[in-house]
């Protein structure tokens, strides 16, 4: 991975791990009730042990989402979200706490906006980066020479399904970290964290990468506590977003509490 | 940062290739000009790497051609008839217009010879189970088909308001031994359908074969679909050279993907003296918003796996299309059509629900054909084209048209019946329901029976 030196996503895992353990990285989607209710989420998941935070922009066609996100981000949409709010969500949070935020987009709504006029506007914002999920080192050449110009952090996805060759090739696209999908599917709480995960973060270590973060299905402390033993971070969504649904801001903030008490790591 | 792709004639790929550079047919992919791609999760792209390293193996195998030319021959019932429609060329401008038959293949339109080609692949590759995306329900009677022939588990997804506009093709599915899954997410119909069946196919990667229906997503999918769909053009091809014996002046064609005019229109792109034109759901009417004209209106963007043009609000969300054909009805294009518009070899240009359903109307009338509502656009379209072509001409039966006819209308008929007020308030057909007598029909029977086991 390059210039990890200048990356928030980066900094803000190694706190972690200088404190001897996994980084805890908790998701809502913007505007979801509203954009007042993302910022006072974001700050409390900060204020409640997550270390990174990650905003998704609520989008027409997400097809790595299950139905709870779905049913979220549609929802933010027909409110009247608008993809700009995102940076009033992202400068709200950074300004209250030290939390590195990030942005989880799919591809459309930034190249609708134009690649280059949206990493300014996130760099001014404070932001950390970008998730891309439906974007691969392959199609990124404009996102490398707009995440280069403003320091922002590229987050790719790798896949029990990646092979040796896409995992080395997408450990040195990345900047930031690298997201271990767990599964092979959408969004969406399960009832066990698949055994996958476990070797494609060793393979993904072995491919380069020093810090990787496993997502998708991790909805409890239980599941935190058996990624958190060999990843580098781990990263809640769903959960989150029932959350908010069922229990608004202070859901949110007695779920992130709960989820960080897996983070701590029992050394043998 | 992202601009429209450049225009300019002075470094033209249609003017170079009119000067003798290389030809247009057999693109491979992944990229037609800036379009094209593969803007896909990761996790979908080492069952595309595999997907496009049987498909490169396979149409290279005189074994897999074989095949599927026995397939196209004995099952669909391929060569399509070039038929000329005669009486209908009176409204063109009198043009001669010949009709590429794909409403006689098997299951009634140009999409069963897509579905056995990947198939075919799906077996190739050890896959038990295709999953489908369909929009009228053609693409996914046509999957349901070729799963029921070859011997593999099919389940389509289908947009809930397409259900209902299309119920007879879901229960033809059913027939078929497909499950068919109702969408109810976002606009319900095509586009969300695909949605469905790729979050389907990322969690089912390894037994699961996505049978897309049309010439767009990501790289090899469009080249892919176009491969099996060339069949159509080339046969077109040396059926009007041998009933006509030269080139056709223009070939016409409706666009929603884009499957059934890329495969016409592949047999003509290197021939420069025959014009091209591609007709797209014009709706309501392209200024009135409610429409499906993705190129004539549409913005470059990324929509199921390539970069197209995309019918998309400011914020590049995907905004929802419309049209009476539930076939045309997607805010997506395929990514080669794209380039050849922006290149200039291919014109694209809307029809309105209303000019499909005139010439829905004069088809039916004219020649005793039915033709699919998504067809009856190309049919608008070479009315238009006749007549433009024809203008000023001493002997306008010089003028050669072929239009692809895509699909039957049989599917269409409730919606056809609806749009000329043939139906009562209650959805049955006027002048049905006079009969004084009982039932005579499976109800009856039933009751006989019962009445004899008492």
């Amino acid at each position: 991975m390059s210039a990890t030196t200048s990356s928030k996503s980066a900094a803000a895992i190694d706190r972690a791990r200088d404190a001897g353990r996994s980084a805890l990285i908790c998701y809502l989607p913007a505007g979801y009730p509203d954009v007042q209710a993302t910022i006072d989420a974001g700050i409390a998941m900060a204020r409640n042990g997550a270390d990174l935070i990650e905003i998704g922009i609520p989008y027409s066609d997400p097809v790595m989402d299950g139905p709870v996100i779905q049913a979220a981000t549609t929802e933010a949409i027909a409110n009247g979200f608008k993809v700009e709010k995102v940076f009033d969500v992202v400068r709200g949070i950074t300004e209250a706490t030290d939390a590195a935020v990030l942005v989880m987009t799919y591809w459309n709504p930034v190249v609708r906006m134009g690649v280059d006029t949206f990493a300014r506007r996130l760099s001014e914002a404070g932001g950390a980066g970008l998730i891309t999920p439906d974007l691969i080192p392959d199609e990124a050449a404009e996102w490398f020479a707009a995440s280069d110009y403003y320091g922002l952090d590229r987050v790719f996805l790798v896949a029990p399904s990646s092979t040796p060759e896409r995992l080395a090739s997408t450990v040195a696209a990345s900047r930031g970290f690298v997201y271990a999908v767990s599964i092979m599917g959408v969004t969406g709480a399960r009832q066990d964290v698949s055994s996958s995960a476990q070797q494609l973060v060793a393979d993904t270590h072995a491919a380069g990468a020093d810090r990787v973060c496993v997502g998708l299905g991790v909805s409890n402390s239980g599941h935190v506590r058996e990624i958190a033993a060999y990843a580098d971070g781990v990263i809640v969504g769903t959960a989150l977003v029932a959350a908010i649904r069922d229990g608004g801001v202070d859901a949110v903030a007695s779920l992130t509490q709960e989820l960080s008490t897996g983070l701590e790591r029992v050394e043998a | 940062m992202v601009d429209a792709p450049s225009t300019n004639t002075d470094n033209n790929p249609a003017d170079a290739f009119l000067q003798g550079a290389p030809s247009l047919k057999n693109a491979p992919g992944p990229y037609f000009g800036n379009y094209g791609g593969r803007w896909m999760p990761e996790s979908l792209i080492a069952a595309l790497d595999e997907l496009e390293d049987t498909f490169n193996k396979a149409k290279a195998d005189p074994e897999f051609l074989a095949q599927i030319a026995d397939l196209n021959k004995n099952y669909s019932g391929r060569p399509s008839l070039l038929t000329e429609a005669k009486r209908f060329s009176e409204y063109a401008g009198g043009a001669r217009v010949f009709l590429k038959r794909e409403d006689l293949n098997h299951t009634g339109s140009h999409k069963i010879n897509n579905v056995l080609g990947q198939a075919l692949l799906a077996k190739r590759m050890g896959k038990t189970r295709v999953i489908a995306e369909t929009g009228a329900g053609q693409h996914g009677v046509a999957s349901a088909t070729a799963a029921a022939l070859l011997g593999l588990e099919c389940v389509v997804y289908m947009g809930a308001e397409d259900c209902r506009r299309q119920a007879l093709n879901v229960a033809r599915m059913q027939l078929l031994g497909a499950t068919v899954v109702p969408v109810t997410s976002g606009s319900q119909t095509l586009k969300d359908a695909i949605n469905d069946a790729l979050r389907d196919w990322v969690s089912n990667v390894d037994s699961t074969h996505y049978l897309l229906g049309t010439a767009a997503g990501a790289h090899p999918f469009p080249s892919m679909v176009r491969f099996f769909h060339q069949v159509i053009g080339d046969e077109a091809r040396s059926q009007i050279l041998e009933q006509v014996g030269k080139l056709p002046d223009a070939i016409c064609a409706c666009v929603g993907g884009g499957s059934n005019a890329i495969g016409i229109f592949h047999g003509f792109l290197d021939d420069p003296s025959v014009k091209i034109f591609g007709f797209e759901a014009g709706g309501d009417g392209v200024e009135t918003g409610r429409h499906a004209a993705t190129i004539s209106l549409g913005k470059p963007g990324v929509l199921h796996g390539a970069r197209s043009y995309l019918m998309q609000d400011d914020d590049g969300q995907t905004v929802e299309s419309h049209s009476i054909s539930a076939g045309l009805d997607y805010p997506g294009v395929g990514p080669e059509h794209a380039y050849l518009s922006d290149i200039g070899r291919v014109s694209y240009e809307p029809i309105t629900d209303t000019e499909a359903m005139d010439a829905f109307k004069l088809l039916c009338q004219s020649e005793g054909i039915i033709p699919a509502i998504e067809t009856a656009h190309a049919l608008a379209g070479a009315i238009k084209v006749g007549h433009r072509l024809t203008e000023g001409q001493a002997n306008p039966q010089d003028t050669v048209i072929i239009v692809n006819l895509s699909g039957r209308g049989d599917k269409d008929v409730a919606t056809a019946a609806d749009w000329f007020d043939l139906l009562n308030e209650d959805g049955s057909v006027k002048g049905t329901n006079l009969s004084t007598r009982a039932p005579k029909g499976p109800a009856e029977r039933a009751a006989a029976q019962e009445e004899m086991q008492l």
